[in-house]
């Protein structure tokens, strides 16, 4: 599904018209088309998260305030049916363990499911409810019947997840998902974003402060400020305006880096932000020799 | 979610936030009484403690709106008072020839609506000028004389400035789970008051479990810092009384002898 945003503004402070109403969202304008692997980069308190919310109507769109389509449907229409838009578009929090509750992880990744779709059977529930456990890489015999307070930090995560991809959405939106996970987790689920990209979830769009992982896996990127959109391209191209990057209080990922000391010494390497497309090029130009 | 202010806190630099909070509560406490002390059908009364209420808005600096606002929190308990007057109360004559509304039911519905107002705008201007933890030293301060009778009074103010300091916390994890569940499809707006129910468990259970991981996350930084209770503890704000809680308290004395002289000046008679 294509999700097209024009120019949505958004208040907390309601509806009042207040001369100091300071605006979450600002105008901001984003096409995202089918496919993609998108990222969100932005300073804390710039918008990011409001402005994911609104792609699942979470945060209802307001009268006069913006338009926002997600494949066919119109969120600007008051019968648009958020139900069947929500099992379309899942989202997963910042902390998405702290919204487990069932007293089983089966239960618990059923939820979402069962909520969609209240018409599926008992065997075709448990079908989804397995397949998505294994996806997140979990073992299922050996989980289903045990507490999801019983895991681990990053096994609750997974189950979290397991429990948003339950019911096959098309656009996986992740609010900062990799946030207080160790690094060999967060490699781990960074792999299992990837796989879930690769053959479940035609879309993702990814929240997050981690500009390594933006320019690894994303194709291409929005940097948020103050509310607004200041740039958005390809992860190269965003990741190639540097003014903007360190305007916004960004960074530039690792690769950046490297390419910018290799210029100095007069070596020019043209490639992606990838760290596999880096070596690839460095390997290329100096032959695998160091 | 963050529209409920609760205790609705407005700082400023004024006199009046500047007030001893013990002093405060205690001299809320003697308005109200001053309220009450309106004789049925006396309005001036009323209209003295309504000057109290815009001199100290006018003097704490707040603004005036923000004030009236609180009514409205209470407006369905007033109108409903107001209504069961005036349908109830049969005394005077009926307003019209064979009316089923009495000229008594209307002044005495006026007097029931003017009376829980002026009460709330006072207890208003407390919260609106006193911060969440001024008030609990304030409490502590005033309950200090149950210390004689062993009742725990310092723990007790502290489970109250915990209590008061987690409300915005806690509305903000309840919003934040009930976006998370909604985007799981949960129902909360189901017109089945069962079905309303059962659908706050996804939302209790963890906000209980989350509750528990904050207790004692609390519990470990304030161990870390050696508390231990009342037992020899200083105060980083040291409760004083300065010339202001005086001409406060005379100010509010005045308005108590203001309210009893006014009870005998002109009332209105059914
Ligand atoms: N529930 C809320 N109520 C009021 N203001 C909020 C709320 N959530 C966020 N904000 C404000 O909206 C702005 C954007 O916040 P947010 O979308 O959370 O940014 P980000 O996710 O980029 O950190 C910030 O100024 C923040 O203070
Ligand atoms: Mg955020």
């Amino acid at each position: 599904m294509r999700i097209e945003v024009k120019d949505l503004r958004f208040s907390y402070g309601g509806t009042k018209k207040r001369k100091t109403e300071k605006y979450a969202l600002d105008g901001v304008s984003l096409t995202i088309e089918e496919g993609e692997f998108f990222g969100i980069i932005g300073q804390t308190g710039s918008g990011k998260s409001t402005f994911v919310q609104h792609l699942n109507g979470l945060i209802p769109l307001k009268e006069g305030m913006g338009e926002i389509k997600v494949g066919n449907y119109d969120l600007s229409d008051k019968r648009v049916n958020l139900k069947e838009l929500r099992s379309k578009v899942g989202m997963v929090f910042q902390y998405p363990e702290y919204q487990l509750f069932a007293e089983t992880v089966e239960e618990d990744v059923a939820f979402g499911v069962k909520n969609f779709f209240p018409e599926k059977s008992a065997e075709e529930i448990k079908d989804v409810v397995k397949t998505a456990i294994e996806l997140v890489g979990l073992d299922y015999p050996a989980l289903k019947d045990k507490s999801p307070f019983e895991l681990s930090g990053g096994q609750k995560r997974r189950v979290a997840i397991a429990g948003v991809i339950a019911s096959r959405p098309e656009v996986l939106v992740l609010d900062e998902p990799a946030a207080g996970l160790d690094p060999q987790g967060k490699k781990d689920f960074l792999e299992l974003l990837e796989r879930l990209h690769k053959d479940f979830v035609r879309t993702v769009v990814i929240v997050s402060h981690d500009m390594d992982l933006v320019a690894e896996y994303c194709d291409g990127a929005a940097v948020f400020k103050d509310g607004k959109i200041i740039k958005r391209g390809t992860t190269e191209e965003v990741f190639a305006d540097r003014e903007c990057i360190f305007k916004s209080g960004l960074d530039l990922p690792v690769v950046e880096y490297l390419k910018e000391k290799l210029a100095e010494k007069g070596e020019k390497i043209a490639c992606g932000t990838k760290i596999s497309e880096f070596l690839d090029a460095v390997t290329q130009r100096w032959g695998g020799k160091t | 979610m963050r529209d409920v202010s609760f205790g609705q806190y407005y700082p400023s630099f004024s006199a009046v936030h500047k007030l001893n909070p013990a002093i405060k509560i205690l001299l809320s406490i003697a308005y109200i009484v001053a309220v009450f002390l309106v004789q049925p059908f006396y309005f001036l009364g009323f209209l003295a403690c309504f000057t109290y209420i815009v001199l100290v808005t006018a003097v704490a600096k707040l603004p005036f709106f923000r004030v009236i606002k609180s009514i409205r929190a209470i407006l369905f308990f007033v109108v409903l008072s107001a209504v069961i007057q005036v349908f109830v109360n049969k005394t005077g004559s009926p307003l019209w020839e064979g009316g089923f509304i009495y000229t008594g039911g209307l002044i005495s519905a006026a007097y029931i609506v003017l009376r829980i107002s002026m009460i709330v705008l006072g207890a208003s201007l407390l919260t609106l000028t006193t911060s969440p933890v001024e008030l609990a030293d304030g409490i502590e301060f005033l309950l200090y004389p149950l210390k004689l009778i062993k009742f725990p009074v310092h723990e007790f103010a502290l489970i109250m400035s915990i209590a008061l300091r987690f409300i915005p916390t806690l509305l903000d994890e309840t919003d934040r789970i009930i976006k998370a569940q909604k985007a799981r499809g949960a129902d909360f707006e189901s017109k089945n008051l069962f079905k309303r129910a059962k659908a706050m468990i996804p939302v209790l259970i963890p906000l209980l479990i989350s509750s528990f991981r904050r207790a004692d996350e609390l519990a470990d930084a304030m161990d870390s810092r050696c508390y231990s209770g009342s037992k020899n503890r200083t105060k980083y704000k040291k409760l004083t009384f300065g010339w202001g809680d005086l001409i406060a308290a005379l100010f509010t004395a005045g308005l108590i002898v203001g309210v009893v002289f006014l009870n005998g000046v002109y009332g209105v008679t059914v």
